[in-house]
């Protein structure tokens, strides 16, 4: 199974290959801009696992949340490409990717992912290590960080940047909980083709149409009555 | 050679594909006006979050209408300003992708071009040199045309664009977003010189325009009514007259300045019947109008910019794309 995964959704511009098991991979911060270097990543990559896009078997992209403009970017490249070669997609939360990268680089085995979605608002999620994969407990939500439910009496490792942006109020909050913390987890789609591999081998892919962003925060504007 | 052309810097999807020897094989548009309606005017975000779910159906269905594959075309365009960023980025992004994935080059059009170049897609086609009248929500330009890439601005809006004063115009005497047509039918049951709106910026000499006062216009006189519906209808046809009038004034002076016999109208206000009807009686004249369904944002002109340009590239093939919100035709080159 062959993988081509990016991921433009945060701060951070990734493309990985999964080539039979083989990880190549490469991320630059990026804050803005990423439309610039994608593509150009792409070839990198393509040119450093010497493969080219016809040996894939599906295309994996984070799927969101993130800043919005950068999760169209991602979706809409991904869309692209997968329909340009015809080949079905696997959409990747952003959140299981930071818990994924919890899990590979710090053993983490229960993950509070939050990541910071200004607006003075966080997403975040629940995560179990489960075969050593991230596997959502619960569903994702977009919130104050003060209105963050995790549903969970048990310790949890604390990943992604809204750790860091919410600090004192959202370690106070779960002092009792936090054993650990990494506030600089950013997803990378190293972590995304991992994450794409399983779900790819289940047969669980779309077509490229069906790439589309998940943005949580789904109220950006109101309508004439609410005005 | 086939250029497919991707649409996406406003409030439209539109796709379509331009065969250099067939001319227009196929062009699919999706309107989001209906969407945007409810809250009153364009969200920049909700338009971007519908592209990405329209462009690539849309794709399909021009690929199946011609019964062509991704295989089959030589080059992507895509509109990469001047518009909403978010919008002009989902268009960009798909289209660069395709065209990096399948290997072909990639166009980066200025929509305004696209918009200029529009009548050019039809029987007869004007010749160049021309005069354009770039008309739209967004726009209000006079440019001299001198070929491809050759364009030379004579004047603009320095305030609210046409269609912008038609839609504001519209919402004060109460109708419903977007307003600039409803405006333009409710004039035709309007008693003209009921009321004289003025000519903005006429009687000096220059070829910019501004429409904001003419909003303010209508409206004092608007409060000076009964507002019954047959004030409604007057003050309609007397903003629309006064709107079609000026155009047509500065047009003649375009036209005399340049020395050219040809004006090429384009953009959502050039379907107005009025304005249409004032420059066709113009004498010593040719005038050239898109189609309807090509006054407004479509994918076909953006197909037909991309093949007017391809056809004398130079290849440029950066692995990237970027969009650029503000974009003036005058920066523009020949192919």
């Amino acid at each position: 199974m062959n993988i081509l995964a990016l991921d433009t959704c945060t701060e951070m511009c990734s493309v990985a290959m999964l080539k039979n098991g083989e990880l190549f991979e490469q991320s630059v911060p990026t804050q803005r801009g990423h439309s610039e270097k994608i593509l150009g990543m792409l070839d990198e990559i393509l040119a450093q696992a010497n493969c080219r896009l016809s040996d894939m078997d599906c295309i994996a992209f984070g799927r969101g949340p993130g800043s919005f403009t950068g999760v169209r970017v991602g979706v809409s490249v991904a869309q692209g490409i997968a329909f340009a070669a015809n080949l079905p997609v696997v959409p990747v939360s952003t959140l299981a990717a930071v818990a994924q990268r919890a899990i590979d680089e710090h053993g983490a085995e229960n993950i509070a992912v939050a990541m910071d979605a200004r607006m003075q608002e966080v997403y975040s999620a629940l995560y179990q290590s489960v075969e050593g994969l991230a596997e959502l407990s619960g569903e994702e939500r977009v919130c104050l960080p003060e209105h963050i439910q995790l549903n969970t009496e048990q310790p949890f490792f604390a990943a992604g940047t809204g750790w860091k942006e919410y600090e004192t109020s959202m370690t106070t909050m779960f002092s009792r909980q936090v054993n650990a913390m990494d506030n600089e987890l950013l997803p990378t789609a190293a972590a995304i083709a991992k994450l794409a591999l399983k779900q790819a081998e289940k047969g669980n892919t779309l077509s490229a149409e069906q790439a589309v962003p998940v943005y949580l925060r789904d109220n950006v504007a109101k309508k004439k009555g609410e005005q | 050679m086939r250029v497919l052309g991707i649409e996406s810097s406003c409030d439209e999807t539109g796709v379509a594909v331009y065969d250099t020897e067939k001319g227009l094989l196929a062009h699919r548009l999706f309107s989001q006006i209906a969407m945007h309606a409810e809250y009153g005017g364009v969200v920049p975000e909700l338009a971007s979050r519908d592209h990405i779910r329209k462009t690539l159906p849309l794709i399909e269905e021009v690929l199946a209408d011609t019964a062509l594959t991704t295989k089959d075309i030589d080059a992507i365009a895509y509109t990469a300003g001047p518009g909403l960023a978010g919008a002009l980025l989902v268009g960009a992004a798909i289209g660069r992708s395709l065209a990096w994935a399948l290997d072909i080059p990639a166009l980066a059009i200025n929509h305004m071009e696209g918009h200029l170049l529009s009548p050019l897609l039809e029987e007869p086609a004007p010749e160049f040199p021309f005069v354009s009248l770039l008309v739209s929500g967004g726009h209000t330009l006079l440019v001299d045309v001198k070929g491809v890439g050759q364009y030379e601005l004579l004047g603009e809006s320095i305030d609210d664009a046409v269609g912008e004063a038609f839609d504001k115009t519209a919402k004060l005497l109460g109708m419903d977003y977007p307003g600039g047509p409803y405006l333009a039918a409710k004039a035709e049951q309007g008693i003209a010189d009921r009321f004289v709106f003025p000519r903005p910026m006429t009687n000096r000499p220059g070829l910019d325009f501004s429409f904001s006062g003419l909003k303010t216009f209508a409206m004092n006189t608007w409060l000076d009514t009964e507002q019954t519906d047959q004030d409604k209808a007057d003050i309609a046809l007397a903003f629309q007259t006064a709107v079609v009038e000026t155009l047509a004034i500065k047009c003649k002076r375009a036209l005399k300045r340049t020395g050219h016999k040809r004006l090429v109208v384009a953009g959502g206000v050039s379907a107005n019947k009025a304005l249409r009807n004032k420059l066709d009686a113009m004498k010593g004249v040719e005038v050239f109008y898109p189609r309807q369904a090509f006054c407004s944002d479509n994918g076909a002109m953006i197909a037909f910019a991309g093949a007017m340009r391809h056809q004398a590239m130079k290849h440029q093939d950066v692995p990237s794309f970027t969009v650029r919100p503000r974009w003036p035709l005058n920066e523009l080159s020949p192919p």
